[in-house]
């Protein structure tokens, strides 16, 4: 089964952390590695900073286009994995292995096939 | 009294009964949810009434007797067709009887114990049934520790309690003959809940350690011939004895080798070896006893130097024969990385590259790095020490194997 893994935090300490150009924190190029070696990872990405984002939507016939994510919250989504895990516990597993999980949160999700 | 000093005196009770009362109002309905039930309900009354009216003389007789009138109305319920009016109260009479004599009720913890680590009991249930049933654990709690999703955990909870009342699971304690066999599926479960315990340091583990050390003194007082209980509790009081050793001042973790032995705990060895010796004693060795020596001979090792791997890859061999475990085979090799060298321990290692479920196992991917770096295999150690790396949840053993991925480097 596939599950996405949502990675929320604070963005100004992880764009401080590991800044645009820098590479890779050792923490995620291992913990890539470790996803490879045990053959569960379909993808993944780090999302630029939600100043660099807009939110769409089509109220009635207006377009209306806003800066930012659509909602303020403390955490923002800053990357994400999709896994290919035989169950919820392991995706678990590998979400509590995530250098994130360490300092902010990260949502599991089960992949909802619809094609 | 206060309402503080009445939630604590609850508390206390909750603590030292909670099992107790669950295993008595259970035994005879087999309705471990309904015992549950009846008894949060006795609980929260006392709640509401001990602040204003005293907290009774004999606690567990008084939420025994609030919990059994729950309970037999709850049954009353469902069953009036069913079961006869007299048969249930034949049960109230009983329990009844029981709270006017508190010192008299039965302790039926262990026979619950056997109950959940019923082989119809799905394997991976039996240690959360045991915390929530004994201890009175929340799922949410135990879900953290076995880092399962707390609704999903709440759901098997639930299952596996139904599954004891439908398949007729009996609350006993088995007979001579199937005892050993039984006896080893409570001891697994508890030692499951120690090793999640121990897994962790400074997170939400310690707590489940000192439960999973509570239920075995508590099998052990139960079942007081029983050598492998012994062993089993012997065993998680050598590991517990050195949790304080496992980090340095500044949260460093440190291997076993490099502990300072000033900072174990005595009284918990001396308790550890005693234990040990009175169940040697009674006869031959399982499996918990023979890692229960395994530890033994580390301390010995290290506190007095004495030259014990040899004892110690041999106890391994033996243990190894007996479970044909991977995480005994890992270890197993350590120690003989210690008396052959690297490359033996290597060679050992490498029968059991083909078992799939090494791909994630941190440990194995921590230990072939540290081999593979003794024996001067740079590439293999360094591939290594990265995956053991990503699969590791701890930040103080990231640290740890991120220092031996410089030595590397370096040396």
């Amino acid at each position: 089964m596939q599950y996405m893994l949502l990675i929320h935090g604070d963005e100004v300490k992880m764009n401080a952390a590991t800044p645009a150009g820098a590479s890779m924190s050792p923490d995620y190029a291992a913990f890539n590695e470790a996803m490879g070696k045990a053959g569960v990872i379909i993808g993944g990405e780090r999302l630029r900073p939600t100043t660099e984002a807009v939110s769409v939507r089509v109220a009635g016939d207006k377009t209306e286009v806003l800066d930012g994510p659509y909602a303020e919250t403390k955490e923002q989504l800053g990357g994400y994995y999709v896994i290919d895990v035989p169950d919820m516990d392991q995706a678990i597993a590998w979400a509590a292995r995530c250098p994130a999980a360490r300092n902010g949160t990260i949502e599991v999700r089960p992949v909802w096939p619809t094609r | 009294m206060s309402r503080d000093e009445a939630s604590q005196t609850a508390e206390r009770v909750a603590r030292e009964s909670y099992g107790r009362l669950v295993a008595y109002l259970a035994a005879r309905t087999r309705d471990v949810a309904g015992a549950e039930d009846a008894l949060a309900e006795a609980f929260a009354t006392a709640l509401r009434m001990w602040p204003a009216e005293g907290v009774p003389q004999n606690p567990d007789a008084w939420l025994l007797t609030v919990a059994r009138r729950r309970q037999t109305d709850a049954a009353r319920r469902r069953h009036t067709r069913t079961a006869g009016e007299a048969h249930l109260q034949l049960m109230a009479d009983e329990i009844d009887d029981a709270a006017q004599n508190p010192d008299e009720i039965p302790d039926r913890r262990l026979a619950l114990m056997f109950a959940c680590a019923h082989p119809a009991i799905e394997r991976g249930m039996r240690a959360p049934l045991i915390l929530q049933t004994i201890l009175g654990l929340t799922a949410q709690d135990i879900a953290s520790a076995f880092l399962i999703s707390p609704a999903t955990m709440g759901q098997r909870l639930v299952r596996a309690k139904g599954r004891i009342k439908d398949a007729g699971i009996p609350f006993n304690i088995p007979d001579r003959e199937a005892l050993p066999e039984r006896l080893d599926a409570v001891l697994e479960a508890i030692y499951a809940a120690y090793a999640k315990g121990w897994g962790e340091i400074d997170g939400a583990g310690a707590p489940l350690a000192e439960e999973a050390i509570w239920l075995g003194r508590l099998v052990v007082s139960l079942l007081p011939t029983e050598p492998e209980a012994k062993g089993m509790l012997a065993l998680m009081l050598y590991a517990e004895a050195r949790r304080a050793a496992r980090r340095d001042p500044n949260g460093a973790y440190v291997p076993l080798d490099q502990q300072n032995t000033a900072h174990w705990d005595d009284w918990q060895i001396d308790m550890a070896e005693t234990l040990l010796r009175e169940a040697n004693a009674a006869g031959p060795s399982g499996r918990y006893q023979i890692e229960a020596a395994i530890q033994s001979a580390h301390v010995a090792r290290r506190r007095a130097g004495a030259p014990t791997w040899p004892a110690i890859a041999a106890l391994y061999d033996h243990l190894y024969g007996l479970t044909q475990s991977p995480v005994v085979a890992l270890n197993r090799a350590a120690a003989y990385a210690e008396l052959e060298g690297p490359d033996a321990a290597l060679a050992l290692l490498d029968t059991l590259a083909a078992d799939k479920r090494m791909a994630d196992y941190q440990p194995y991917w921590a230990a072939r790095g540290h081999l593979a770096a003794r024996a001067g295999r740079k590439d293999d150690a360094h591939e290594a020490l990265i995956l053991a790396i990503g699969l590791s949840s701890d930040e103080a053993v990231r640290q740890y194997l991120y220092k031996q991925l410089e030595a590397l480097r370096d040396g």
